[in-house]
């Protein structure tokens, strides 16, 4: 969703960079806070991890896949502020290094994909932390879900307003949404797994969560101990600050710490999330593509004045029942758009199911591939190398259990 | 669009391009940019003029047409955008081909494509002609926030680090026979996604405690200011001022 | 006066997690002195401690006379150079000189002065030749020296290096071996290579579950086998103590 140059008359584009460049400077300001002098080292090799991670591309369903776009992840895990920041810092390397995303565009590639993408899903998330009390998974799923589709209908209001092509919002808006919607489900589970693989290993990582001090011990060469009241903490992470519901998201970390032997997700958490994620969709395009199109539409107002309403019809889903997202069948808009969206899944989810169903060695391929997912993941979340501190504080932690 | 990205971007050499100030030639590319969306897209010899002068200043740099080509690959997904919006656009249709096809859906296809393209192509040509850290220090020159170049500074240096620990973990999925196919392989993805943030963090925490041992205080030291003389600025400004003499000419 | 003094040394990780449990040590001026220990004893930790990286829980660290406290971290910082075990941490500019130059120049360090510095110290580690690539184009080995250069340019009066030879070739180990033999400055050496150990340092200390457990001339440390048992250290097969 780079947007290259030439998309957007020059006053959006320059309108859009005030926007962004007013939020990059206030995120300068509050990541400072969260952060302090580990703002551009911490930030720097976040915004590395996004770009790596927007490499990840996951299957939507048969033959299409998307990418992470990586906004509501980064909000998630190390606050709005730097996530603002991250997301910033990567669209503008690969716009001025990779040439992906125009100079000009800048400003609405970093409004769209940084600001709207984090806000949207930061607000979601905290009122799912706030409401349901402390479900940092589900929170994770729903914020990265509606942030994705979220962008695309900011995207496409620009495009409505300053776009250099004419274009039906209403169409639009639905066609954009809905796909979005989809990459969104995706968006959602990688993200909701990706926090709670961090909260069952690194639960001091995810922002917001907080850690728990205990008293020190002291030995002699014998054997015997003392306790000490501890009361200094430590340079590199007495930055962390705590502004989520605090008592939720401790709670939810300590579950995950007793979940941890077990891998995060698996076959338990994946059918909620899918079936919340269907429901989701489908409450949203509801209300997304009522509210898309019920405003009047000013190019469509200004094609009827001409006289040329009839040929605009000719086009994509002209000939449809549901054209117009159902002023021409009498249905509800809303309505509408969730046949639509169910439509959309239906068939995906059968192509997938046909396109499973031809490889033969089908059941065996599916157990080992549970097995070796199960694997992977303890590989990479629990078994990987971890130099330097954490090496010793793993050690002693499993020589303490042993003992 | 992240995926595919190389990061043999940068095309060593000693040409006029090559020497000018990195905060020169950012500036011009720039202007160049804004000058170029700024064009009615009905000015078609503007376009073709822009076009040859961007040939000029490879030419001059002595970028080879292939390699410039080849890097503006990114632009794809985009042109199938363009290429869509005829179809789809409102207004006037002319028929074309048997395809039914809007009129200002291929303006805007046309307007979007070229100064696409033009801007890639000046992008890549600055890439191409400076070295990364260059560019950085040409950007703090122009008065960019310093934190927001550390930040950028530290991702360019570690994304080779970062995406080599992220090629690893899928070498070691890969090679126990796992393969994602269907949104259910999903959360193995995530979960590899879930230990890179960790590696990626603490290792953004051990960087910060060997900066920390180098006397850092959360500033960094500028060592070499470069400034640029009015000359090197006329020739870099002389893109974006040349494209606006074209603009104005075509009126 | 002693390079480096450490008492009743005790720490917790913000997890709760204690890894020193009263670390006391001293190390003259000039000594080599090799700090061995177990995955997990908290060798790692009780370096962060030297430079004020990490805040004492109990007990006080000292550098040449300066207790590390917050209002002395610049000074100490100076003194004690800490080479990191992965260099991809330490080297973290966008060339080998800027990264040389970024201690020195934290220090107020500028032009003619900072140059001869940053080209002093690579010339000691034999790198002055690759002082303008980016450390990511420069093999583990080269990158290793380049951390070294990188705090020498600081001149410490005690050099800390955490598993200097892990991840290196035969070749890059000897010639690193060489380097660090060549320096004059007091050396704290963590490592689990114990045949480095012997070869470099004329003293060992062994950490073992958060405390010191056995101070001595690391000849006879290592020729101690029941000692190395003790605390989960082994000498490679094949390897016997020389004779003095």
């Amino acid at each position: 969703m780079h947007v290259p140059d030439g998309f957007f008359n020059a006053v959006t584009s320059i309108s859009a960079g005030v926007v962004a460049a007013a939020g990059v400077a206030v995120c300068l300001r509050g990541a400072r806070r969260e952060l302090d002098d580990r703002t551009a080292p911490m930030a720097g090799l976040v915004a590395a991890f996004i770009f790596a991670v927007q490499m990840l591309n996951f299957p939507v369903a048969a033959g299409t896949s998307g990418h992470l776009m990586g906004g509501a992840l980064a909000a998630i895990l190390v606050g709005p502020y730097t996530g603002v920041l991250c997301m910033a810092v990567v669209l503008l390397v690969q716009s001025v290094f990779f040439a992906d995303g125009g100079l000009t565009a800048l400003g609405v590639n970093i409004t769209i994909m940084g600001i709207v993408t984090v806000l949207a899903g930061w607000g979601v998330f905290r009122l799912v932390t706030r409401v349901a009390g402390g479900k940092v998974a589900v929170a994770a799923f729903l914020a990265a879900l509606v942030s994705v589709p979220a962008a695309a209908l900011v995207f496409t209001l620009l495009f409505w307003i300053g776009g250099t092509a004419p274009i039906e919002v209403g169409t639009v808006a639905a066609a954009m949404g809905g796909v979005h919607l989809l990459i969104g489900v995706g968006e959602g589970l990688i993200t909701a797994v990706t926090v709670g693989a961090v909260l069952a290993v690194r639960p001091d990582l995810v922002y917001g969560a907080r850690g728990l001090t205990r008293p020190l011990l002291l030995r002699d060469a014998e054997g015997t101990t003392t306790t000490t009241t501890a009361t200094a903490g430590t340079t590199a992470t007495a930055g962390t600050t705590a502004t989520t519901d605090t008592t939720a998201t401790a709670g939810a970390a300590a579950s995950a710490i007793e979940g941890a032997g077990k891998p995060v997700g698996g076959r338990g958490p994946l059918r909620p999330f899918l079936l919340g994620g269907a429901g989701v969709t489908l409450v949203l395009a509801g209300l997304v593509s009522f509210v898309a199109s019920s405003s009047p539409d000013g190019l469509e107002a200004v094609a009827e004045n001409e006289g040329f309403i009839d040929r605009a019809t000719g086009h994509l889903f002209g000939e449809w029942a549901l054209a117009d997202y159902g002023e021409v069948g009498g249905i509800p808009v809303g309505v509408a758009g969730i046949i639509g969206v169910g439509l959309v899944l239906l068939v995906a989810g059968a192509v997938a199911h046909a396109a499973r169903s031809r490889d033969t060695s089908r059941d065996t391929s599916r157990d080992t591939s549970r097995d070796t997912s199960r694997d992977t993941s303890r590989d990479a979340t629990l078994d990987q190398p971890r130099d330097q501190v954490r090496d010793d504080t793993q050690g002693r932690a499993h020589g303490e259990t042993r003992a | 669009m992240g995926a595919g990205h190389h990061h043999q971007l940068h095309l060593p050499g000693d040409s006029v391009v090559h020497r000018l100030p990195p905060q020169c030639k950012l500036l011009a590319v720039f202007a160049f940019a804004l000058v170029v969306v700024a064009t009615p897209r009905e000015r078609l010899w503007a376009f073709a003029c822009y076009a040859l002068l961007l040939a000029g200043v490879a030419a001059a740099a002595r970028v080879p047409p292939g390699r410039l080509l080849r890097r503006m690959v990114i632009e794809v997904p985009f042109v199938l955008f363009a290429v869509f919006i005829p179809i789809v656009g409102l207004g006037e249709r002319i028929s074309v081909l048997g395809l039914s096809l809007s009129l200002p859906g291929l303006w805007a296809a046309w307007n979007i494509l070229a100064k696409a393209t033009l801007g890639v192509a000046a992008s890549v040509l600055l890439t191409a002609t400076t070295e990364p850290r260059a560019i950085l220090l040409g950007a703090q020159r122009l008065r960019l926030p310093s934190l927001l170049v550390q930040i950028a500074m530290f991702m360019l240096r570690y994304l080779d680090v970062i995406v080599g620990e992220m090629r690893r973990m899928r070498v070691a999925r890969e090679s126990r026979g796992f393969e994602a196919r269907d949104l259910r392989h999903a959360p193995v993805l995530a979960r590899s996604a879930g230990a890179l943030f960790i590696r990626s963090y603490e290792r953004g925490e051990r960087v910060h405690l060997a900066m920390l041992s180098r006397g850092y205080t959360g500033r960094m030291p500028v060592v070499d200011d470069l400034a640029a003389s009015a000359r090197q600025w006329g020739l870099a400004l002389a893109l974006p001022a040349l494209a606006l003499a074209v603009w104005g000419l075509t009126w | 006066m002693n390079s480096l003094e450490v008492r009743r040394l005790a720490y917790a990780y913000p997890d709760g997690t204690q890894a020193l449990f009263g670390v006391d040590l001293s190390i003259r001026r000039g000594e080599r002195v090799a700090l061995l220990g177990p995955n997990g004893a908290g060798k790692t930790t009780l370096v962060l401690h030297l430079n004020g990286i990490l805040t004492a829980g109990h007990g006080t660290v000292t550098v040449a006379g300066t207790p590390v406290r917050k209002d002395t971290l610049k000074e100490v910082r100076q003194r004690v150079g800490l080479v990191f075990q992965d260099p991809d941490d330490q080297l973290f500019m966008p060339t080998v000189r800027d990264d040389v130059a970024f201690g020195p120049a934290n220090a107020g360090l500028r032009g003619a002065e900072l140059d001869r510095v940053v080209e002093d110290a690579l010339a000691r580690v034999g790198m002055l030749e690759l002082a303008d690539r980016p450390p990511h184009h420069l093999s583990f080995g080269q990158r290793r020296r380049v951390a070294v250069a990188t705090v020498l340019a600081m001149a410490p009066e005690i050099l800390v290096l955490d598993e200097p030879s892990s991840n290196l070739d035969p070749a890059a180990r000897r010639e690193l071996a060489e380097i660090l033999r060549s320096l004059d400055v007091t050396v704290l050496m963590v490592t689990h290579d114990l045949p480095y150990a012997l070869e470099l340092c004329e003293r060992a200390l062994i950490l073992s579950g958060g405390v010191i457990a056995a101070d001595g001339p690391t000849r006879k440390l290592l020729a101690d086998a029941d000692l190395l048992a003790r605390h989960r250290l082994e000498l490679p097969y094949g390897f016997a103590i020389p004779d003095a």
